[in-house]
């Protein structure tokens, strides 16, 4: 039971993934500076999902964690999209 | 022999259970504020010049420089994990303190930012917001909600922090045994994840 999946990721990873959140973020401050109309918000939101992509595999561990933790976030976020997905279409189609 | 096992009962540790419980109630947390997202993008489908207009007011400086405190306190943390497990008990209470400080900036700054609407009349129940069209009354309700609720999962990590620093610093938490420590991390880049999307939506999408 002891540590036996202890994996240790090195510093600079972290910081790797830390200048590539922060490159993201400015990118998604210029994007939506830009007049895309209805697109700037997909455009914003595509950037908030790679950087929590980036969150939960690294910083969260993910990556390297149990398969089951895996499916485990997979699911909780299926169901939250299937949530989203349903509410639209009810209001879309009033 | 009866001694013995009363003390193994009592120090039982199982590290992926531990895991396992914080991400089951980092789900919980993820509907809560998934719900929330939910009810902002419908009131902002519904109501999109009113939304727009009110985003406006919103300083995309001070929300991309809160951005990116929580994305380095988030870094740190997540070091100082790397820390302890190389055994570098100092490092990691370093990390430990600069996440706890940049915790706080942040909070100064949503401090500065209240402050600034609050001064100018906006705030929940304020008469000038009474005077203001519909989708702005809910544009600004959904601000100081889930800002708010945000903040507050801020303060409730400063202390779940600081607690790991002190048994950290008296041992309690160590090489063999920082499941404490990781699920603080956990909860701290939660805490972050929310604020990447919250940042988009009330600041930059205008």
């Amino acid at each position: 039971m002891d540590n036996h999946s202890k994996h240790i990721v090195p510093y600079k990873t972290y910081l790797i993934i830390l200048a590539s959140l922060i490159v993201l973020t400015i990118l998604s401050i210029l994007i939506t500076e830009i007049e895309l109309g209805e697109y700037s918000t997909a455009g914003a939101l595509i950037f908030a999902s790679v950087k929590t992509f980036l969150v939960l595999s690294y910083f969260m561990h993910l990556k390297f964690d149990n398969l089951i933790l895996k499916i485990f976030v997979g699911l909780v976020i299926a169901v939250f999209v299937a949530v989203v997905v349903i509410t639209f279409m009810d209001y879309i189609h009033r | 022999m009866e001694n013995q096992v009363h003390i193994q009962a009592h120090d039982h540790y199982d590290h992926e259970g531990s895991k396992l419980g914080m991400w089951l109630f980092i789900f919980t947390e993820f509907l809560l504020f998934g719900g929330l997202f939910i009810t902002y993008a419908v009131y902002k489908y519904m109501n999109p010049v009113a939304f727009h207009m009110a985003a406006e007011e919103l300083s995309v400086t001070v929300g991309a420089i809160n951005t990116v405190i929580l994305l380095v306190s988030s870094a740190t943390i997540a070091m100082s994990i790397s820390a302890m497990q190389y055994n570098d008990v100092k490092l990691t209470k370093r990390l430990l303190l600069a996440t706890i400080l940049l915790a706080i900036v942040f909070l100064v700054n949503k401090y500065f930012e209240w402050g600034a609407k609050i001064s100018h009349g906006i705030y929940p129940g304020s008469e000038q917001l009474m005077e203001v069209s519909r989708g702005e009354l809910l544009f600004y309700g959904l601000y100081f909600f889930m800002t708010g609720l945000h903040a507050l999962h801020i303060i409730i990590g400063v202390v779940f922090i600081a607690v790991v620093y002190f048994k950290v610093a008296n041992g309690t938490v160590h090489a063999e045994r920082y499941v404490l420590l990781e699920n603080s991390g956990l909860y701290w880049h939660l805490v972050d994840a929310i604020w990447i999307f919250l940042f988009p939506l009330f600041y930059l999408i205008t």
